[in-house]
This record gives structure tokens, sequence and C-alpha cells, in this order.
């Protein structure tokens, strides 16, 4: 078995090891420049503390931009959707069944018009 | 090497090995926890072993017939029947020996987990008994070649899951997202007697390759096939049947969650097995092509937009799950719209089924990759809320990087697994409906953007000070995480590989009605 | 027509069992509305296996008559059994969720929802 083969996909094609290869070539293109970067950086110093317009710096757990904060445009954006499709995750049993047996009812319409 | 008894008799010990090994855990548990520990991890390392020989055996023989109490295992007509195969049979093809190497692989990486994630916790004989249990259900609903046992096999699963669901009671909310679960499975499996009751008092039989070749398509072949692609689809998880997904996926300890993933993948085999093996051509299979892409659709886009705005980490990886199960129906209802034109199958239909079958693998890899990390970090740090964690890559370096790998194979980024088996369902499906696959790809884009959001919260930042001496997670934790990887990268560097041996037969396997038939009435 | 009625009898409890199902919040009129889905399945699936004239397949001293092949009882027995191991774990998830919750309204239990 070939190990460099090809996987075909009908219309395209993709070989990862290829790509994988080509990864290597810009990670060390990459590597190259950044090791002809400037060397006096010292941990420990006042070099490596966040500078905060000279406030001090806040609290560890001040600092992390939390997930709720994340995505919140996006969610702002879509408000439109989301106030539909969140309620209808009521989380009661019910529900749940009668969404089942809908859709059983709507298929069973859907097939036998359609057979 | 292996003697010729266990190759013979695999299909039946791949059943009876996690079923004895089940009932005897809690005698085994009275003796010492080490034992009952290395009992239940033999006898799933036992399980894989014949899983995987069966598999071995169905891709370089063909289909195996398994007839339990026949004169000769193969002779599934007895002589003096009349031409009606009366017994217990097992028919294991390319796509059920592809389901049983999902489930040995994921399930022996799970058990390795559970031995550490479970240990702090009581009733421990249960938890191996009933997961056992699991695996005898999923191993048996993908091998056999009989409704009814079918039937049986899911309440097994169904059963086994809803306690394992329930397991952790959580101040009753795990109990609440198995009761949930349970009411709906209850439902759907007594819908599918109903339908199973349909095929007997028409055809006089419950053999699938009996039934289908009976098959006649009228108005109850059409009434049963909804019920039975109903159910089953509300058992993967597909929208708008998917309300108990997120429950029991979020609510179950992190290991049974992996397996719960492949528990679905098994219902998913159920449906394609009804609608490939069990009517084909003889129904509008256009309509419940399109029937199956709608659902897919449907899944695709509300499981991912759902899945954005969650809190709690597992619950968002949960409707990640319906929304990956979406891009299977997708490709898998493709294949199925243009089923019986040979031309069009050719051009797309065969490399869409291929690529849904496909994604079923690189599925239950990845996600149960991402759900025993998630695990790992709840073990360490007691929180599921994405509000509450940060900086945990510092102290968690492994388990960090196992996340990257999963969460970057869901989001479909090369050269993972996920990517290989996308690639492939965009392709095809952009030469039968262009706007399916862009829809497609927008969801991979949105899936990327909420890992990005996971990942930030959960492993970058500074070190929080509620966390400064969080350890990483423990050593078979990893082993069991790190087997999963391995494969998601393994897929990912080889996919040609994977699926010239693995996929096509299973997807040739589906289409092929008539070699599956002919397989166990013999030539008819 | 008189051997649909035992079709309609199960079509008619199915609809009943279900709309319990459906309707009502109590947990426990839901799992009877379960038991009743099943006792229509078990009665389908029994009448199913009724042939006129057959005689049970016991072949000691038995007449030489058409016999029954027994498969739609040994499906109802496993079904009966299969159905109460339903119940059971149905019931005992009643308790827990009774102490920890304290109600059994299914309005009432849902902590886990959007």
């Amino acid at each position: 078995m070939d190990i460099f083969t090809t996987l075909s996909t009908g219309s395209g094609y993709w070989n990862p090891l290829a790509w994988l290869g080509g990864f290597l070539v810009i990670t060390v293109i990459v590597w190259l420049i950044w090791s002809r970067g400037e060397k006096s950086y010292k941990k420990g110093t006042a070099q490596t503390a966040p500078y905060l317009s000279g406030n001090a710096e806040p609290a560890k757990g001040d600092v992390h931009i939390r997930a709720g904060n994340l995505y919140w445009g996006y969610t702002e954006a879509l408000k439109g959707y989301y106030s539909r499709i969140v309620p209808i995750h009521t989380g009661i049993l019910n529900d749940y069944v009668m969404w089942y047996l809908g859709v059983t009812a709507l298929l069973i319409i859907v097939v036998v018009i359609f057979a | 090497m292996i003697p010729g008894f266990i190759t013979q008799n695999s299909p039946a010990l791949l059943i009876m090995v996690p079923l004895i090994a089940a009932f005897l855990c809690p005698f085994i548990g009275k003796i010492s926890a080490a034992a009952r520990n290395i009992w239940a991890v033999g006898a799933m390392a036992l399980t894989s072993a014949i899983a995987f020989l069966l598999a071995f055996d169905v891709y370089s023989a063909g289909t195996r017939v398994y007839v339990f109490g026949a004169s000769a295992i193969n002779l599934a007509v007895p002589l003096d029947s009349g031409g009606i195969p009366i017994r217990i049979i097992f028919t294991v093809d390319a796509m059920s020996a592809l389901m049983q190497i999902i489930a040995a692989t994921v399930g022996f990486a799970v058990i390795l987990y559970s031995v550490s994630s479970e240990r702090s916790h009581s009733g421990i004989e249960s938890y191996y008994t009933l997961y056992l249990l699991m695996i005898a259900g999923v191993m048996g609903m993908v091998s056999t070649g009989d409704l009814f046992n079918f039937f049986v096999f899911l309440e097994i699963l169904s059963i086994s899951s809803a306690a394992l669901i329930a397991y952790r009671i959580d101040k009753g909310t795990a109990v609440e997202a198995a009761l949930k679960y349970f009411v709906l499975s209850t439902i759907g499996a007594m819908v599918i007697l109903i339908a199973i009751g349909i095929y007997y008092g028409e055809y006089n039989a419950l053999n699938i390759a009996v039934i289908a070749s009976r098959m006649q398509f009228t108005l109850l072949d059409q009434i049963a096939l909804v019920l039975v692609m109903a159910a089953l689809a509300m058992k993967c998880g597909s929208v708008p049947m998917h309300f108990w997904t997120p429950d029991a996926y979020s609510m179950a300890p992190a290991s049974i969650t992996a397996m719960l993933v492949v528990a679905s993948q098994a219902s998913l085999y159920g449906l394609f097995r009804v609608l490939f093996t069990l009517y084909n051509v003889t129904m509008n299979a256009a309509t419940v092509g399109w029937i199956i892409i709608t659902l897919g659709v449907l899944s695709m886009v509300i499981g991912v937009t759902m899945a954005i705005p969650q809190k709690d980490v597992k619950r968002l990886m949960a409707y990640h799950a319906v929304s990956q199960t979406g891009y299977m129906l997708l490709g898998v209802g493709v294949g199925l719209a243009v089923l019986g034109n040979q031309s069009l199958m050719d051009a797309f239909g065969y490399m869409a089924m291929e690529g849904g079958i496909f994604h079923i693998v690189n599925h239950a890899m990845y996600k149960g990759l991402l759900f025993l990390t998630a695990g790992a970090i709840f073990l360490r740090i007691g929180t599921r809320n994405l509000n509450k964690m940060g900086g945990l890559g510092h102290n968690m370096k492994y388990t960090m990087i196992f996340f990257i790998i999963g969460a970057l194979a869901i989001a479909g980024i090369p050269p993972f697994n996920g990517f290989a088996s996308k690639l492939m369902i965009y392709e095809s499906v952009f030469a039968f409906n262009p706007i399916l696959s862009i829809i497609a790809m927008v969801v991979s884009i949105l899936t990327l953007a909420s890992f990005v959001k996971v990942f930030h919260s959960i492993f970058m930042g500074p070190k929080l000070p509620e966390y400064e001496n969080v350890k990483e997670a423990p050593a078979p934790m990893l082993i069991g995480m790190a087997i999963l990887a391995c494969i998601v990268i393994a897929f990912g560097l080889f996919p040609q590989q994977v699926v010239d041996t693995l996929i096509v037969p299973a997807a040739h396997a589906l289409v092929n009605q008539g070699a599956y038939i002919s397989a166990v009435l013999g030539g008819a | 027509m008189l051997w649909n009625i035992p079709f309609i009898a199960m079509v008619a409890i199915t609809l009943i069992g279900l709309a319990i199902v459906l309707f009502k919040r109590n947990l426990i009129k839901i799992f009877l509305g379960i038991n009743i889905f099943e006792a229509a399945v078990n009665l389908f699936l029994i009448t199913l296996g009724y042939r006129e004239g057959g005689i049970a397949p016991i072949y000691t001293n038995a007449p030489s008559q058409e016999m029954v092949m027994a498969t739609p009882q040994a499906l109802t027995l496993t079904s009966i059994v299969i159905g109460v191991a339903t119940s059971a774990l149905l019931l005992s998830f009643a308790i827990i969720i009774w102490k920890k919750y304290g109600t059994i309204e299914t309005d009432k239990i849902r902590r886990l929802k959007e």
C-alpha cells in the first residue's frame, strides 16, 4: 500500500502529508525569522510586567475574560433568532414527547403523500 | 494462532463476554476493588479483541452469518422449515463490522479512563456492570440480523444508559436528565415494536433479509418506515427531537457521555440499516432522502447555534454532537436521495455516503476525546461552568493538548480527521445541491468559533488564584485520551487508506441490498 | 369485521396511553400512560399471532392439526419482561426526583433547559 496516496473526493483531492510538509517548511521559516529577533529580553524584570497606562496591575482573576462575555455581539446581533429558538427548549418532559410524536405524524403524512 | 473455535463463534462471543462479565462484576467486586477493575478492563479488552477479530474476518472474507442453535453455524434456513428462517441470527457485514470497531475502540479507551475517573465514587460495581451491558447492547444492535433482537438490544442499551446517566445523582439533576432520556427512549422503542409487529403481520418474518426480499412498500410499510425512522432519528438526537441530548450528555459522567455518543451512532446505524437494507429502492428514496437531508441540515444549524451561548462546557459539547450528527445525516441522506440512479450514485452518491460514514467514525473518536477532556477538567476543578474557569493551560498541559486536537478535528481543520470527512461531504454534496454544501461550511466555521471560546475560557489567561494548585489529570485518564487522540491524528494523516479499507466496503454493503439478502438466504 | 376489533382496540389504547403522556403533568400518571401504551403494543403482537383453528405447538400427544408458530407469543413475553424493567427504573427515578426536588410535576422538573 502506498502511504502517499491522495484522498480523492470526486471533484477534488487532499493529501495531508503534502500539507504537513508545507506546514513544516513554513514553521521553519517562521522560526528563522523569530530567531533573528531581540535577544536581550529578561524574565522576571519590569520588562515582563503588563503596562496599563501606568496603573497598578489588577488581580489575576479580573484580567481573564470570562466565557459569558465572549460573543456578546454575536448573540446581540442574532437576538431575533435566539429569542425564538431558546425558549423552545423548555425542559418540560411533555413538550419533548410532543415534539417527537408531532414529527412522527408529520413524516407519516409526507411519506404517504409522496409514495 | 487463534483457535478456530473462537473465530467461528466470534459473533456470539461478542455478546456473551460482556454479558457474563457484567453479571459477575458485583461478585468480583466483593473480593477487592483492584480485582474488579482488572476484571472489567480485562473483559472489555477481550470484547474489543473479539470485535477486531470479527471485523478483520468480515473485511477480508465477506459477510458473516451466525445462526444460534443451528446444525451448521451459517445455516440460516433450516432444511425442514420450508424456507422460513426461524432461528435467531446475527448478520455481520462491513457496515456492522465498522460500528463494532468504533464501539470496541471507544469502549476500551473509556474503560481505562473510568478506572481513575470513577475511583472516588461509590457503587462502582454497578457502574461497570451497566457499562458492560451497554457494550453488549451496542454490539448486539449493530450485529443482529433480526428485527426483534434489534429491539431487545435497543432496550438493553437504553435501560443501561439511563441508569448510568443517573449514576451521579448530582442533587437530582442527573436523574432528571435520565428520566427525560428514558421516557423518550421507551416510547420510541415501543413505537419500533409496533413497526416490527406490522412487518411480522405482513410478511410473517422478523429476519431483516427475509422482510427485505418480500418488501412491497404498501401503505402499512410506509407507516412502519416512518415509525422506525422517527424513533431512531430521535434516538440519535436529530433536531427537532434532540431535546434529550444536551440534558443527558451534560449530566452523565464524562466517560459515559463518550459511550452515549457511540450509542447514538448505533441508533444511526439502525436507521441506515432500515432505510438501505430493509427498503432500499422499493421506497420513494428521493422523498425519504430529502427528509433525512432536512433533519440533517436542521440538526447542523440549530445544534451549532444553540451551542455558542451555552455556559456549561459539556452541554455546549452536547449541542455540537447534535450538530455533527447532522453532517452524517446529510452525507448519507444525499446518497439515499439519488439511490437507484447509477450514474448519479457513481458521480457523487457513493462519495457522499462514504463521507457521512467516515464522519461517524471520526465523530466517535474526537467527540469521545473532547468529552473525556471535559471530564478530566471537571475532576480537577469540580465545575462545568465556563464562567468559573480560566488559566488551566498552565497546570493541565496534556489535557490542553488533547483538547486542542479534539477541537481542531471537530472544527474541520487540517490535518485532523474531521477535515477529511467534511471535505468529502462538502464536495459531493456540492455536486448534489450547492446550498446544502454552503450551509455545511458555515456550520463548520461556527463550530470553530465556539471552540475558540471554550479554549480561551478554559485554558487561556493568567493562572487564577483559586486554581493555583490544580494538578494534571491522572495517568489512566490521559492514556484513555491518548488512544483516541492518536486515532484522530492517524485518520487525519492517512485518510485514503482508512476510506479504502474501512469506509468503501461499509458504504457498498449498505447500498447493495441484494448481497445482504443472498448472504443470509443463499443465492435467492 | 369482528376480527378487526383487537386492532381497533389496540389503536384506541395507544391513543389513550399517548394522550396521558402528552397531557398529564404528574410523573406517576405519565408512567401509567407508558404502561398502557405497552399494553396496547402487547395486545397488537398477541393478536398477530392468532391463527384460526391452529393449536399450540406442543408436540406431546398433539392431534394432527395445523400448529401455530409461537413467535409472537415469545415476543410478547419478552416485551412484558422489558416493560417490567422499564417501569421499575422509571419509578426509581420518580422516587429520587421526589426526594431531591420535592415535586413530581413535569413543569417543575426543569432545571435542565435551554
